[in-house]
């Protein structure tokens, strides 16, 4: 009788599908025959070993997801996108479901000295998977951590295609996500509920945020004004001026977006001296997503 | 010179600033391996030591790839602190944690200080975790009676079965290189100011022995010392008529041959390294803070003139 949710049992063994298809035999029978020994009785150092060690085995390849296989991720894990997933990162998420056999306690208990110890690959590896781990609601606190790291890669791993935030987080941790991945340069438009989940404290943590910035001769992302625009109150419109009235298009197109995305009674008449920014937007189709990727790309 | 690559292959740099970093990767270092060992401060539990295992294989491991120097490190039980025993009982039960980690080359660095027996004990039960995890061992040879701590440390490894191929016996000198390069040990010499090896003493030890399995490194860390010991040292090389090729196995081929075995050391790491950029794997720039737009390779190659007043 399994100790854990059937749903978890289905997302490992779609994991170790991908893997079938893409490591040869050895890294294969390494992986369900450790995989077998977690799930029975295992030494606490053969789970911290092999977790360790799975990259010697897997390699750091991508498995090439195909669109059919990112979508059943999806069926089994809202929200999930495994697509830039590599070898040795699927694989330790198999290897700890597997463990996830043991039940809650030792779950917990292990998953915990993992996320303790880990090197920079393997925190990565760990916050990514969040979503995927049984008794998800047990890990805000971890989440809620794994967003103060002063690592990006770590804070990406958390911050960026993962409904993990979203699903879990409240409002106050949820606040830094978004704040955060402004002051370290990740892109809003991959955080999944950046606009399901956008609040009144938010936008005003941000205006605040971007006031700082500008006080100190320094510009401000585009993306910063798309949680801000369902909650512009009349004090913020001064600060959207100045963006509608920035040389930069990006910035001028971030603004409009904003303001037309607001409740702002008179927002028409606001707009209306920048018609021929909105016409070509709407012409070329220019959508939150499309400032990011293009701020992203700029930025680089 | 910015033709050169250098491995430091010894540096404790969660000792050093980001202006070491800059001067590093300045003056070609590629590579670098933090030992773990104590840091001037004794540790008073193993608490602390598991933050410093973590910081070596996380943190600072991030760090240096924000200056695009690749980080690796050993892992292990000094000698100073295999005195206070329930400190180093519980560190024991942490090394397998960490041994197997990405980036660790070896365990070390482990040996003598003051030759106790608790340091016996604690360097004898690594020696044997290592051969038993087909690991390497970075030795640390002792400042004080350093002939007498140099040999008896590599008799505790033949005594334990360990090939002197797998064994790099650290900040040697005059009096101790004989024995160690005869006996087949990896030899390396620490330059580092005042109290281990003067580089001008250095080039003499390269025409006197030759660059078999010799190699240097700074041990750079909170005392007076210089992360610049090896590129410095590979200059005076050169001025002082040691053939390009030779400075090249001292400052760089032989640390590459000896922890290379390890498996987790390759050069393919530092020559087909991501650009240093937002959007690469390492991105973002959490050293500078604040936002500050992150430093790109051709930036931190045209670094400006350091007299400049303007902080921005």
């Amino acid at each position: 009788m399994s100790k854990i949710p059937k749903e978890t049992v289905a997302i490992r063994q779609t994991i170790l599908s991908w893997l079938k298809r893409c490591l040869d035999e050895n890294a294969i029978t390494w992986l369900t025959t450790t995989a077998d020994d977690l799930m029975r009785d295992p030494e606490d150092w053969q789970l911290f070993t092999s977790f360790s060690l799975t990259p010697r085995h897997t390699g750091k390849g991508l498995p090439g997801l195909t669109a059919n296989e990112i979508r059943e991720a999806n069926r089994l894990r809202k929200g999930w996108d495994p697509s830039a997933w590599t070898a040795d990162q699927a694989g330790r998420t198999f290897l700890l479901l597997s463990y996830a056999e043991q039940g809650e306690e030792e779950f917990l208990d292990k998953i915990e000295k993992i996320f303790i110890t880990s090197d920079l690959g393997e925190a990565v590896a760990l916050y990514q998977a969040l979503p995927v781990y049984p008794f998800p609601e047990k890990f805000k606190d971890r989440a809620a951590e794994g967003v103060r790291s002063n690592i990006t890669t770590v804070f990406n791993g958390i911050a960026l295609n993962n409904p993990y935030p979203m699903d879990y987080l409240d409002e106050g941790a949820w606040n830094q996500v978004v704040l955060k991945a402004l002051f370290v340069g990740s892109p809003l438009y991959k955080i999944l509920g950046v606009d399901t989940r956008a609040n009144a404290t938010l936008a005003k943590i941000l205006v605040e945020y971007a006031h700082e910035r500008w006080s100190a001769g320094r510009s401000v992302s585009p993306e910063l004004w798309r949680p801000v625009g369902p909650f512009i109150k009349d004090e913020y419109i001064a600060d959207l001026r100045r963006v509608l009235d920035d040389p930069d298009p990006i910035q001028k197109q971030a603004a409009v977006l904003a303001l037309s995305a607001s409740k702002v009674s008179d927002k028409e008449k606001l707009l209306r001296p920048y018609q021929s920014t909105r016409d070509e937007m709407v012409q070329k189709n220019i959508t939150w997503d499309v400032i990011g990727r293009n701020h992203e790309f700029e930025s680089h | 010179m910015k033709e050169l690559m250098f491995i430091d292959p010894h540096v404790h740099m969660i000792s050093r600033t980001t202006d070491d970093y800059m001067a590093m990767r300045n003056a070609g270092i590629v590579a670098i391996i933090e030992p773990a060992f104590w840091i001037g401060q004794p540790r008073t539990n193993a608490g602390t030591m598991l933050d410093y295992f973590s910081w070596i294989v996380g943190w600072e491991r991030f760090r240096a790839s924000q200056f695009g120097i690749r980080h690796y490190c050993t892992i292990g039980l000094n000698a100073k602190e295999a005195n206070n025993e329930k400190l180093a009982d519980e560190v024991m039960e942490l090394i397998p944690r960490y041994a197997g980690k990405e980036g660790v080359v070896a365990i070390g660095e482990i040996g003598y200080d003051d030759m106790t027996k608790l340091e016996d004990r604690y360097f004898r039960k690594q020696v044997e975790f290592a051969k038993k995890f087909d690991m390497l061992v970075l030795v640390h040879t002792p400042h004080r009676n350093k002939k007498e701590g140099t040999i008896r440390s590599m008799d505790v490894c033949e005594d334990l079965g360990i090939d002197p191929s797998r064994v790099i016996i650290d900040h040697n000198n005059e009096e101790t290189v004989k024995y160690v390069h005869n006996r087949g040990y990896w030899t390396a010499f620490t330059i580092y100011p005042g109290t281990k090896m003067g580089n001008e003493r250095m080039v003499e030890i390269v025409k006197e022995y030759g660059t078999e399995r010799i190699f240097i490194d700074s041990a750079a860390d909170w005392g007076h010392s210089d992360p610049l010991g090896v590129p410095k040292t590979a200059r005076l090389m050169l001025d002082r008529g040691i053939s390009k090729e030779d400075v090249i196995k001292v400052t760089y081929q032989n640390a590459l041959d000896a922890y290379g075995q390890s498996g987790q050391f390759n050069e393919e790491d530092w020559l087909n390294r991501p650009k240093i950029d937002q959007s690469q794997t390492f991105s973002g720039n959490t050293i500078l803070r604040g936002g500050h737009r992150p430093f790109t390779d051709e930036e931190l190659d045209n670094a400006k003139d350091e007299d400049d007043l303007i902080i921005k």
